[in-house]
């Protein structure tokens, strides 16, 4: 174990140079940018033996990851809000052609107004994109989630993209603490990439990424929906291995002092290390405040969040991105999908603070609601 | 020059009657042979030859989207590198996945040197969604996106140079061709494989569907154009120009421009001002 004072930047660009990863194709853009810069110096200093290109925009980068990922070499790459807009495209063509590639997103809101800072309606608005997201609460987690990504991804029941998502400055930004796995346990754990789906080899010709007419189209989709949902199965085992070996175990969801609560708080991401502060403060005072945090948003896991939050008589979604008209997309997918009393709140939009204050309220507002779904920590004077 | 029998582009594929790009595929894959790796853009190409579950190409060939084939190679050239594999890597792309939405892919391909192929087979408009311009159509052409009219004659641009754009980014083997001069081509493929780097052949690719002309005369038009001097064939070696077929006397340009419907609307004056632009271009490159 070697303990690393690292931004959860650096926790990845370690996490991608421990996975054996054969080529890094990455556009800089803020907040993600030092990711590029650790690896690029990683290749140039011989730590790392990958190919580095050097793209001329997140567009081409997620496409030379496809390109290198069809013929066989395990990829990585990163990027954040407009870059990943850009990606949106190629996203769907990545998860359409079952390439396991590994990304990181830096979140970032999406212009307009342009904003470099932090929320999640970048890597929100590409949920049906056919790529697992993992949200990491800390440097550690995103970390720990790339490496579990290629053990996931490349799975055979697998086989779709997956993206770790970390909060923009707050985490990309923020040092902490990180144990860094010893290189020779995490390539055990990893391996290297055996494609077990198609793969461009001159000994066994085959066309990737062909023409479909309406004969076939679906049952490529329906394909990638039951890949999806066989990705829960193959996310616990890996979770429950990496836990033997790493000494970290993650679920799902993460349940703190949901067991006895009245409200509970549904977040993803950083602010869940606030939230929980909070709650300590909130339970000293007498109040039964619990908090369920959503590490795996897609797949969905609607069995786990369930198993948490079926006794509560009220819950709090929290979310850093907002559809226009019906609140936040967890707030309307826990809606969507179990039987409960549920508020949606949007936070922290391209960086507002989400303070202590702000979750107090939340608490608040979700005992006597008076809306479905409310803005918190907006300004209050006219701008 | 010895031209294999073997085939790496099989028949049966879904183009048109008369369609000259599967010529091109054919002559630059005899060449490159069975260790090679293809990449397509979205175009003709690619729906004719890979309409699920069937597939024309013989080799490894990937398409992923339309403006993405650079990018594509230059992933699959990266990754045969890490992994220690050995194959050539062609792009076989659509002059408007090259000259237009697919640019920026092909400038950075370009850029970084990747050791690729990029053949634009260039049928001068888009084809595949029914004959709309491209950057790469020619002055005075009639497409349905730059129609002849009351107060039009057709694009009103000459096309996009792209070789010569390619030859700015120091690629060291650029070249032009024309699927109606196959050794010509072939011979430049050869080449294009032997350079360590990035290649760029524009392979010039008469359509009998755009173009309006009977199916019978694609190698006639190809052939025409270049004798008119409308193409020029030529290759620029680590930046050594050098024209590799000289026409003995240049015909008219009216004969290639009246052969096809997308021209016929092309009054005297017209074709004069045509007539002028190739005059100069050849005069300019040497033929």
């Amino acid at each position: 174990m070697v303990l690393k004072i690292a931004t959860a930047n650096r926790a990845v660009a370690e996490a991608a140079k421990l996975s054996n990863v054969n080529v890094i194709p990455v556009y800089p853009i803020t907040p993600a940018t030092s990711i590029a810069e650790y690896l690029a110096k990683f290749v140039a200093d011989g730590e790392m033996d990958a190919e580095y290109v050097r793209v001329e925009s997140e567009h081409s980068a997620m496409s030379v990851a496809i390109g290198a990922s069809s013929t066989g070499a395990r990829v990585f790459t990163a990027t954040s809000s407009q870059g990943l807009a850009l990606m949106h495209e190629v996203l769907f063509i990545a998860a359409g052609m079952r390439a396991p590639i590994v990304m990181a997103n830096a979140n970032r809101a999406l212009s307009a107004p342009l904003s470099i800072w932090n929320d999640q309606q970048d890597s929100i608005s590409e949920r049906d994109s056919g790529w697992i997201q993992i949200y990491a609460e800390n440097a550690q987690e995103a970390l720990d989630f790339v490496i579990q990504s290629y053990r996931i991804t490349e799975h055979p029941e697998v086989l779709l993209p997956a993206m770790v998502c970390l909060d923009g400055f707050i985490l990309t930004h923020t040092v902490e603490p990180v144990d860094v796995p010893e290189k020779e346990v995490v390539s055990d754990f990893v391996s290297t990439y055996k494609p077990a789906n198609a793969i461009l080899d001159p000994e066994n010709p085959m066309s990737i990424g062909t023409f479909t007419d309406p004969n076939y189209y679906m049952e490529a989709r329906h394909d990638m929906y039951n890949a999806m949902i066989n990705s829960k199965n193959i996310i616990r085992n890996v979770n429950k291995e990496f836990g033997e070996i790493f000494g970290r175990e993650y679920d799902f969801v993460e349940n703190y002092r949901c067991d006895d609560a009245e409200i509970i708080i549904v977040a993803m991401g950083s602010v869940c290390g606030t939230v929980k502060d909070v709650i300590d403060e909130i339970r000293r005072e007498g109040e039964k405040v619990g908090l369920l945090k959503l590490r795996v948003f897609r797949p969905f896991p609607t069995d786990e969040i369930n198993a948490v939050v079926k006794n509560a008589d009220k819950i709090a979604v929290l979310d850093k991105n907002v559809s226009f008209d019906i609140g936040g997309a967890l707030y309307n997918e826990i809606k969507a999908k179990l039987d409960v009393d549920a508020y949606g709140f949007i936070i922290g939009l391209g960086g507002r603070d989400v303070t202590p204050e702000h979750i107090r309220k939340i608490v608040k507002e979700t005992k006597k609601p008076e809306k479905d779904v409310q803005w918190i920590g907006l300004r209050e004077e006219e701008i | 020059m010895k031209i294999t029998e073997k085939e790496f582009l099989a028949p049966g594929h879904r183009a048109c009657a008369g369609c000259g790009e599967p010529i091109g595929v054919r002559l630059a894959l005899k060449v490159l042979g069975e260790n090679t790796i293809a990449v397509s853009p979205t175009g003709c190409l690619e729906v004719i030859t890979s309409p699920y579950p069937e597939t024309a190409w013989e080799i490894p060939w990937i398409h992923v989207a339309f403006e993405n084939a650079g990018a594509v190679a230059s992933g699959v050239e990266a990754a045969l590198k890490s992994l220690g594999r050995k194959s050539n890597v062609v792009v076989f792309a659509g002059d408007g996945g090259t000259a237009d939405i697919g640019f920026q892919s092909l400038s950075g391909a370009m850029e970084r040197n990747h050791d690729i192929i990029y053949i634009c087979i260039d049928n001068e408009a888009y084809m595949n969604t029914g004959v709309q311009r491209s950057g790469a159509t020619p002055y005075g052409a009639s497409t349905m996106t730059s129609p002849a009219g009351k107060k039009s004659f057709g694009e009103d641009k000459p096309k996009k140079n792209l070789p010569m754009i390619m030859v700015a980014h120091n690629v060291p083997y650029v070249a032009t061709a024309s699927i109606s001069y196959p050794e010509d081509f072939m011979k430049k493929v050869k080449k294009a494989s032997e350079t360590e780097g990035s290649s760029y052949i524009h392979l010039h690719q008469p359509c009998t569907t755009g173009w309006g002309f009977d199916p019978s005369k694609t190698i006639e038009l190809g052939r025409l154009a270049v004798e008119t001097g409308a193409w020029i064939l030529y290759e620029v070696e680590n930046g050594d120009f050098k024209v590799t077929y000289r026409p003995a006397q240049r015909k008219p340009l009216i004969e290639y421009l009246k052969a096809q419907k997308r021209f016929k609307h092309l009054k005297e004056a017209e074709v004069a001002m045509l007539q002028d632009y190739v005059d100069r271009t050849c005069s300019e490159y040497g033929v």
